[in-house]
């Protein structure tokens, strides 16, 4: 299933796609933008539906509330913009306008994690899913790649409520394909083997990290299994304990703060549901910094040789 | 909208008294919440919910209905009681206010009950939800007006200042707001806290049509009313010029009655002063 060498496209650009399908096909979506239209590729929505189209200006908390106005009066809006803006800078006004006011708002979120790369710490958004999987009635997804992206952000006009939707920067091995299943709140096991002695739990760009890393543990002998839990919220418990059981042991991958994100989900659910050792890989209470999103990723413990250092520990922990 | 004739005008100042004496019968009850904004905008919201708005209290989610969106959600309560008295909850259900299970939270929130259109209380991202709700109209080729009554101080907001720079761009006609100006705020007068000065001037800025009534003068208003409906290039604001407390003299012009509610003593003396005002006192017991 996975190809090293496969074609790469950022999940950003898959959000564009789904938007433009949206609007193909739905005459309810609307979308916003807080002048980023282009970097959250919202414009080509924007370039073939003007009147559905509203430019916000560098103003995401009107942005969010104006959406939260829109949602709750038959439309369904997505807002775009970096997610350290929104839902950072405009946090309140979601969780009273769009989340308790159960407004059918889709937030997108883009420049998440640490491979924004060289803009730095402000516009890398690490802990945006902790913000939003805390906050009643929203649902948070995080796409493994531009394709899945683009199934992601039609199936999220299609539930009612708000959803938070996060996309990342970089271009990134595209790792599934038109074929594979997708539905929202359903994981998806990416790689599996007869007898897995660790699960591998990832979301987003770090699915296809933790393949590599399957894919070199193999060749050292080692079996293991990757779940794809592109829904964080709410979450699949019945495919985490199913891995769980065959496994003993998990290692959670994220591109987030290891405090409150899918390693806090995951991490919640075995506490109640039945312990069992786990490792997290992501940023250790740490802002990342400039540089190369590749050298960030191993320099912050996010690489595939990480991944691997953690499968080892979660082993000898079994 | 029909014309205001001069018996309904009088209809409508005598129901503001009446709302008014409900309102303190509810704060009291309640045990906290705010008293000065609601009295000072109890003859607006007598002259929205019985004369000015589309609606039909048994029918709260018909489609057509005007949208009145509170953005300062403290001032709730003169919201309930309008609400009460059009038919939208029984007077009795009053008496839950911000206790326990009560359809009737202390800040609104949309979906407990039928008519409550936005939730609101954190102040500044009313506006703006206007704005997305009269957007819907103008997209979907609806008729409905939205109405977003604001108070003073959430002009301190950012938020709010975003939302009025979107209007004028985008030129929302459908929606006027109506500003609660009482020149108080919790910590004080706005004018010491964060002066709002001059309010007209920025709004005009902003590319808005602007309208000053004395907020206790229900003609005035629903003349404003009237004139914003007539003008299609812009969005408008009224700003009410209210005094805070109004109807109650102990209450009237004073800051510190912002966000408490009346102990059952000083109830006693607002009740009295009201009936009085509503000519309808007979002894001090009534």
């Amino acid at each position: 299933m996975f190809k090293p060498e496969a074609e790469k496209r950022a999940t950003r650009d898959g959000y564009g796609e789904g938007l433009v399908v949206l609007g193909d096909t739905n005459k309810s979506v609307v979308a916003l933008t807080a002048d980023l239209a282009e970097s959250t590729r919202a414009e080509s929505f924007a370039k073939k539906y003007p009147e559905r189209f509203f430019e916000c200006g560098v103003a995401e908390q009107n942005m969010a509330t104006i959406a939260a106005g829109l949602g709750i009066s038959g439309k369904i809006p997505f807002i775009s913009s970096y997610a350290t803006f929104s839902p950072g800078r405009n946090l309140e006004q979601i969780r009273t306008t769009v989340a308790y006011n159960d407004s059918n708002v889709k937030i997108a979120g883009h420049h998440a994690g640490i491979s924004v790369g060289p803009d730095g710490a402000t516009h890398q958004a690490t802990e945006d899913i902790a913000w939003m999987r805390t906050m009643p009635n929203m649902k948070v997804v995080v796409p493994c790649d531009a394709v899945e992206a683009k199934k992601a952000t039609v199936a999220a006009a299609k539930v009612k409520g708000p959803v938070y939707l996060r996309f990342a920067r970089e271009k990134t091995s595209v790792i599934t394909t038109g074929k594979t299943p997708f539905t929202l709140g359903k994981a998806e096991l990416f790689w599996d083997s007869k007898k897995p002695e660790v699960g591998i739990v990832a979301c987003g760009i770090m699915v296809a990290q933790a393949l590599r890393a399957a894919q070199e543990l193999k060749a050292d002998g080692m079996e293991v299994a990757v779940l794809n839990v592109h829904t964080i919220k709410p979450l699949d418990g019945s495919a985490l304990r199913a891995l769980g059981n065959r496994t003993g042991a998990l290692v959670v991958a994220e591109e987030h703060q290891v405090a409150g994100g899918l390693g806090g989900a995951v991490a919640e659910f075995f506490a109640k549901d039945g312990p069992l050792p786990i490792e997290f890989v992501g940023l250790n209470d740490t802002f990342g910094q400039s540089g190369r999103p590749e050298e960030l990723l191993e320099f912050y413990g996010m690489g595939v040789g990480d991944i691997k250092n953690a499968v080892k520990r979660a082993r000898k922990r079994k | 909208m029909e014309p205001l004739h001069e018996e309904k005008l009088k209809y409508l100042e005598e129901l503001a008294v009446r709302m008014r004496e409900t309102l303190i019968q509810t704060l009291v009850e309640a045990g906290s919440g705010h008293s000065a904004g609601p009295l000072g905008m109890a003859d607006i919201f007598a002259a929205l919910y019985f004369h000015v708005l589309n609606h039909n209290p048994k029918k709260p989610d018909w489609a057509e209905r005007d949208r009145l969106i509170l953005s300062n959600g403290h001032i709730t309560p003169i919201r309930y009681v309008a609400m009460a008295y059009a038919g939208y909850l029984p007077l009795e259900e009053l008496k839950t206010l911000r206790k326990i299970h009560s359809r009737l939270q202390g800040h609104p929130h949309r979906t407990s009950l039928p008519g409550i259109e936005t939730t609101s209380g954190p102040l500044g991202s009313g506006l703006s939800q206007a704005i997305g709700v009269a957007l819907a109209a103008k997209l979907d080729h609806k008729k409905y007006r939205t109405y977003c009554v604001m108070s003073d101080g959430e002009h301190q907001e950012g938020n709010t200042w975003e939302a009025i720079m979107f209007a004028g761009k985008y030129r929302i006609s459908n929606l006027t707001a109506i500003v609660d100006r009482n020149n108080i705020q919790i910590d004080g007068a706005t004018e010491d806290v964060m002066p709002l000065e001059s309010l007209r001037a920025k709004y005009e800025a902003f590319r808005w049509n602007v309208i000053e009534v004395n907020g206790h003068n229900i003609e005035e208003f629903v003349d404003a009313v009237h004139e914003a409906r007539a003008i299609f290039e812009k969005p408008t604001v009224i700003i009410a010029h209210t005094i805070p407390g109004k109807g109650v003299s102990f209450m009237e012009g004073d800051y510190t009655w912002h966000g408490k509610a009346p102990k059952k003593d000083e109830a006693k003396v607002a009740l009295h002063e009201l009936r009085t005002l509503g000519k309808r006192i007979k002894s001090e017991h009534e």
